[in-house]
């Protein structure tokens, strides 16, 4: 089986973040990049699925060339190669733009099964695995919390406010996962050494047959007019507890009503 | 006016989530909202939709939404794009309603803001309002191409009753096979809850490493009920499994934004503020005065939580027999 695992190199989720003034793109540059950690378990997932019914495992990742670390990365836990989406034309391209290129990149390289994370911890909008399952023609099984392949079957359990549902498609077909599906696994240094000989072929829009107007941030059909740092919250009362803590909180949520 | 398409959340017995009230309020501001409501439950509902000002309401009453993972929706959606021109269409900022604002921005050539903290206006076309990077960052964001689609973060916009028409459009809809191939076979309701859910809950009570295990989580379960809350948990509680990935509030779980959200032995590391500052209101306990969580509750005790909250709990069930 031809599995193939999206992943997005993001900025460190444990630093502080923010957008460049100017264009108002994310600020990748001066923050360290890291896989996006919910796509951790979409590498995961794609690894078990090898195992289990055979087939190869690739890397697919659009960004800059900073994000070859990241592919790295993936191509350590075990991932058989990669492709990287590479072209300055796709600086600042939103999630439609992303959808776009992402999708075309696939029907180059050619899968049977694509595995997203559920969400990139940077932008967070959660679309892209909808809108490439939608531009593919494909099953849309994501925000899958257990994925079952039989044959050409894939089900998957798709996480719910109140529980779950139980979803079928066929192959070809897009899955996304959601945090907690698996443990995730470490690179091991045999894996890190190996690593460093696998292929990772690059791509230009020219290959995805796509032209420089219909990506980019000029082109985006969404643009951030402004942003700005949240102002502080005025400072609050804080107690200490001496033997009445708990009734000095129950006095502050009757003032403000909650009680 | 033109119309503003809003997707109702609701369930099959036509109770509308709140979700759906507020994104009509916000719609308001944009124009003349049009409910579109797909399978059953659209007449139960019709009076509420009224209340909360929706001129129309278009019904899709088929088996398919259900059936099927949101394509079908996607594509009910996009034809009322094509027959009705809205100035925009507002959906629920979930990870489903996301998923079809997704599908539909593509069907549609148009741009999509997610997870929308604000709608307003301006010169004619709608801006969207971002808690970005955990709330860190407020970006304003505009729709540059087609019909602009805004996903809204549940209770972020005030829900306002605003009487209304609220007629009823039949709209005749049948899915196409291209949107019916990922079919739900089965839908497993996990464990019945009397609490409401963390998404839309207007209060929420969470617990963190504090608790010090499942058995210890209990108390934080104890407290939400007393206050009617929701219960949310921080990720090391759900690394350490004493409470289910699915109450996960942060980063990487659930976005929260109630009216008091009571942190419970949580630090309140980068990790788990992105998912809760836009609460209105953060009331924090910790036996670390240094906790970062202090710096953004409204009110804190420094103490120890298995002595604090009993007595908080005591004081408000007091206080509801007063």
């Amino acid at each position: 089986m031809n599995i193939v695992v999206c992943v997005k190199q993001v900025p460190d989720t444990e630093v502080e973040r923010s957008l460049v003034p100017g264009d108002n793109t994310v600020d990748r540059a001066s923050v360290d990049g890291v896989i996006n950690y919910l796509d951790e378990f979409a590498i995961e997932e794609g690894l078990k699925i090898a195992e289990a019914q055979g087939g190869e495992v690739t890397i697919l990742s659009m960004g800059p060339a900073k994000a070859s670390e990241s592919i790295r990365k993936a191509l350590s836990m075990g991932a058989d190669k990669a492709v990287h989406v590479i072209d300055d034309a796709l600086a600042g391209s939103d999630a439609l733009e992303t959808s776009l290129a992402i999708a075309e990149a696939l029907k180059v390289v050619g899968f049977d099964l694509v595995v997203f994370g559920s969400e990139s911890t940077d932008a967070r909008t959660g679309v892209v695995p909808a809108m490439v399952a939608e531009r593919l023609g494909v099953p849309q099984l994501t925000l899958a919390g257990k994925v079952d392949i039989s044959g050409s079957e894939v089900t998957i359990r798709r996480v719910a406010d109140d529980g779950y549902e139980v979803v079928t498609g066929s192959l070809p077909a897009v899955v996304s996962v959601v945090e907690k599906i698996n443990e995730p696994r470490y690179p091991t240094f045999k894996g890190i050494m190996a690593a460093k000989k696998k292929p990772v072929q690059t791509l230009t829009l020219a290959d995805l047959s796509l032209d420089a107007g219909s990506v980019g941030l000029a082109n985006a059909a969404s643009r951030v007019e402004d942003f700005a740092k949240r102002p502080p919250r005025a400072a609050g009362v804080i107690v200490k507890d001496e033997g009445d803590g708990g009734a000095k909180a129950a006095s502050f949520l009757a003032d403000r009503k909650f009680i | 006016m033109a119309e503003v398409l809003v997707l109702a959340e609701h369930t099959a017995d036509g109770e509308v989530k709140k979700v759906t009230l507020e994104l009509l309020s916000a719609a308001r501001r944009l124009g003349e909202p049009s409910v579109v409501w797909t399978g059953p439950g659209a007449d139960a509902a019709q009076p509420r939709l009224a209340e909360y000002g929706a001129a129309k309401v278009y019904v899709a009453d088929s088996p398919d939404f259900a059936g099927y993972v949101v394509a079908p929706t996607a594509e009910l959606l996009a034809s009322l794009v094509a027959s009705a021109s809205p100035a925009a269409v507002l959906i629920a900022g979930t990870t489903e309603g996301k998923e079809i604002a997704g599908r539909l921005a593509v069907k549609t050539g148009s741009g999509v803001l997610t997870d929308a903290v604000d709608v307003t206006e301006a010169g004619g076309a709608p801006v969207g309002e971002h808690a970005n990077f955990g709330g860190a960052v407020i970006v304003h964001a505009t729709v540059q191409t087609g019909t602009p689609i805004i996903a809204v973060r549940p209770n972020s916009v005030a829900a306002e009753p605003s009487p209304a028409a609220a007629a009823v459009e039949a709209v005749a809809f049948t899915a196409s096979d291209a949107a019916k191939t990922a079919k739900i076979t089965e839908h497993v309701v996990a464990e019945a809850s009397e609490r409401p859910e963390l998404s839309e809950a207007s209060i929420v009570v969470s617990g963190g490493r504090g608790t010090g295990s499942a058995d210890g989580f209990g108390i934080i379960e104890q407290l939400a009920d007393s206050l009617g809350a929701a219960v949310g948990a921080s990720r090391a509680v759900v690394d350490a499994g004493w409470y289910p990935h699915a109450f996960q509030v942060g980063q990487t779980g659930k976005t929260v934004s109630p009216q008091l959200y009571m942190a419970v032995g949580i630090s309140g590391a980068i990790q788990h503020r992105a998912g809760m500052q836009t609460s209105k209101t953060i009331v924090a306990v910790n036996k670390d005065a240094e906790a970062p969580i202090f710096e953004i509750a409204d009110f804190g005790v420094v103490g120890d939580l298995f002595t604090v909250v009993p007595q908080l709990i005591e004081e408000i069930g007091k206080r509801k027999q007063i």
